[in-house]
């Protein structure tokens, strides 16, 4: 589904990414993992194609078509997802209304009509029931004055709206006590199908006790240093990450 | 001619037409003296360093309307707030148009200031408020007041309010070449009284217009004033709107401005606070494009403890548009305890576009609260890629963050129709179409 290969980036001259290559199939869930400034955030804003990063070298292929010219809404269209660390707040446009805007712009890219009121009514029902979301959240300005966890909430909440091939989860675990961190891991599970991947970014194995990943990977210093099943994140979590450290540096 | 000479000369003619014993006379007498004195603002006075009115000095405007411009409520349907029962006060060319209006005396008068002038029963609020609190030196406005004839008039006794909003239009036909007009208009409200108004300017081709509007408000103990000019108008029509407040103890009065349109608009809003704890809110939305100009001017005058005012901003200034914020706080000695907020925040969509913003506090009491802030900058691209990664183009995304950014001036409107209108506007200004009434 996604294939990355020698990507380089970087921002404002200053190398980031220094050769990554990462392949996602339908139906795995990868976690990246490494210590912070090792590029993690980054991969995530250049695979969305955020324009502050400069892409140097190599490719992004998503369902084999490569999308180094595509804008941040066409990758959207495309079923890329990003949960955002920082999500941004909107004053002023509810969260119900924001999710009709974003699903009707994708709509509307693929050649459909704007999806009628009562489907978009159920649609959000049911996706509230799942993160259990209360309905008046929804009328709430997005983002404005929401907690981290409801942001955190909110962000998965907006995944099982827009159902992407794709979905990656930068840091969704920040800032997120226990309960929510269940429920936000409980719903990315129920999103979770043989057509679709996730790629989960996180600094901690936390997350990964509940979202269960096939693959490991160690980001350090803009490369992928380490590769593994599930149970290379409990080994970083035991030891830390300064033995990756020390053996990039012998 | 230029114009001042036209208007010093039209004013003999214009004393034909009037009532020369009545006392209100000899105010318009004083300032027409006044303006022959001082003339048309230059940008060398640090008030209109911004803003200049030499191109429509040399315009060769019509200064009395004629009488017969009939218009069809179908083909200015729109620019009426029609979606809510309403009074209303339309003037075509200047002249009252009694087919588009509709008055009431039903409690309260909503009406004209040509009969406020004329019937005897309107005498003692004419001497106790006109011209009481509009400003008896500033040229624009003594230029207004000489020429004053014609405007909405409303009086809402003690403890009433009209059974519905009232939108005060001004329509201008395009039949002469070139129109100036003057509306004067005067709004009192009585202690614990209340009332909503809507205003709008609107020209209807592409004839210059050159509108020299002077507004009274006086609200008295315990008033509440809610007031929304809505401009918007076309690209060839030019607007000095001077609006003098006089608040008495306990009142509230709220002015919204949205600026969206006009070749150039100067909003001179004066507020004096007479009494104790008295809330002042001014509120604008200003989405500038072309080579429009907006100069918002205001003035807040703490005479008295324990009052508060409200200022807050925003500007959207696209294409070679051009605006300025000039915001005015003075406290008084005795006025301790003063809250006095100010905010005016702008984004600039286009490197052409230019905004000057200036706070001016003269404080002269030592326990206040004054705060004040401006900004000028550009969208935050991080919000932008956020918005973008949910599958929103970039133009809409633009569009939704800039409304994000005005919101909470919107906030506070309260005929939520109106709300509806304005974000419809907004929408429009922008150019999008998001899908769903902002």
């Amino acid at each position: 589904m996604l294939t990355i290969k020698d990507l380089h980036a970087s921002v404002e001259d200053k190398a980031i990414l220094k050769g990554i290559n990462l392949d996602v199939k339908p139906g795995e869930v990868h976690a990246i993992m490494g210590p912070n400034g090792s590029g993690k955030s980054t991969l995530a804003s250049v695979i969305a194609g955020n324009e502050n990063f400069e892409v140097e070298k190599g490719s992004i292929v998503l369902d084999g078509e490569d999308l180094e010219d595509a804008s941040p809404e066409e990758r959207a269209h495309k079923g890329v997802f990003l949960s955002f660390q920082y999500p941004v707040e909107i004053p002023g446009v509810s969260v119900t209304n924001f999710m009709k805007t974003a699903i009707n712009e994708s709509r509307k890219a693929r050649g459909l009509e704007d999806m009628p009121a009562n489907e978009m009514l159920k649609l959000i029902r049911e996706k509230s029931e799942l993160l259990e979301i209360d309905r008046k959240f929804l009328s709430r300005s997005l983002n404005e004055g929401f907690s981290g966890g409801e942001k955190k909430r909110n962000e998965i909440f907006q995944m099982a709206m827009l159902e992407p091939k794709l979905a990656i989860l930068d840091e969704t675990d920040s800032g997120l006590d226990i309960d929510a961190l269940r429920i936000v891991a409980n719903g990315v599970n129920k999103l979770k199908s043989k057509d679709n991947a996730i790629v989960v970014i996180t600094h901690y194995q936390r997350l990964l006790d509940y979202i269960v990943p096939d693959y490991v990977h160690v980001l350090y210093n803009g490369k992928i240093v380490k590769s593994g099943g599930k149970e290379l994140a409990m080994e970083l979590e035991e030891k830390g990450y300064d033995w990756i450290k020390q053996e990039e540096t012998v | 001619m230029e114009l001042k000479d036209k208007l010093i000369s039209s004013f003999l003619a214009f004393e034909n037409q009037v009532d020369l014993d009545h006392p209100v006379h000899e105010v318009r007498s004083e300032a027409i003296k006044n303006f022959e004195a001082k003339g048309f603002p230059s940008k060398k006075e640090e008030a209109w360093k911004y803003t200049s009115l030499k191109s429509i000095e040399k315009v060769d405007f019509s200064i009395f309307p004629k009488e017969t411009n009939a218009l069809e409520y179908k083909d200015v349907k729109k620019f009426f707030l029609h979606e809510i029962d309403t009074y209303k006060i339309v003037f075509v060319d200047g002249v009252y148009s009694s087919y588009l209006s509709e008055t009431t005396h039903d409690g309260v008068d909503v009406c004209l200031m040509s009969a406020a002038f004329s019937k005897p029963m309107y005498k003692e609020v004419i001497e106790k408020y006109f011209n009481k609190v509009a400003s008896k030196d500033e040229s624009l406005t003594t230029l207004n007041t000489a020429f004053s004839r014609e405007g909405a008039y409303i009086y809402i006794p003690k403890s009433k309010a009209p059974r519905k909003p009232i939108q005060i239009l001004h329509l201008a036909t395009g039949n002469e070449a070139a129109l100036m007009l003057q509306p004067r208009n005067l709004i009192v409200v009585e202690e614990n009284a209340e009332v909503q108004i809507i205003e709008r300017h609107q020209s209807l081709t592409t004839n210059e217009v050159f509108t020299n509007a002077v507004t009274e408000i006086f609200a008295a103990k315990d008033a509440r004033v809610d007031y929304y000019k809505v401009q918007n108008d076309a690209p060839t029509a030019s607007l000095v709107d001077n609006t003098y407040i006089d608040q008495k103890t306990n009142s509230q009065v709220r002015v919204h401005t949205f600026s969206f349109g006009g070749k150039l608009t100067r909003n001179n809003l004066n507020y004096y606070q007479n009494g104790e704890h008295i809330d002042s809110t001014l509120k604008g939305v200003t989405i500038l494009g072309e080579k429009q100009h907006v100069d918002h001017y205001t003035l807040v005058h703490h005479a008295q403890p324990n009052c508060e005012s409200h200022q807050d901003y925003k500007g959207i200034y696209g294409d070679s548009s051009t605006g300025v914020f000039n915001g005015k706080i003075i406290v008084d000695k005795i006025a301790q305890k003063t809250n006095a907020f100010q905010q005016n925040n702008n984004i600039l969509i286009s490197d052409k576009a230019t905004v000057n913003t200036k706070p001016q506090l003269e404080i002269f009491a030592d326990d206040v609260k004054c705060s004040h802030g401006c900004t000028i900058g550009q969208l935050d691209e991080d919000a932008l890629f956020y918005l973008q990664s949910r599958g929103i183009p970039k133009k809409e995304a633009r569009a939704l963050m800039m409304y994000a950014f005005a919101n909470n001036v919107l906030e506070s409107v309260r005929i939520p129709e109106l709300k509806v209108r304005i974000n419809k506007l907004i929408a429009s200004k922008l150019g999008v179409n998001l899908g769903f009434d902002l």
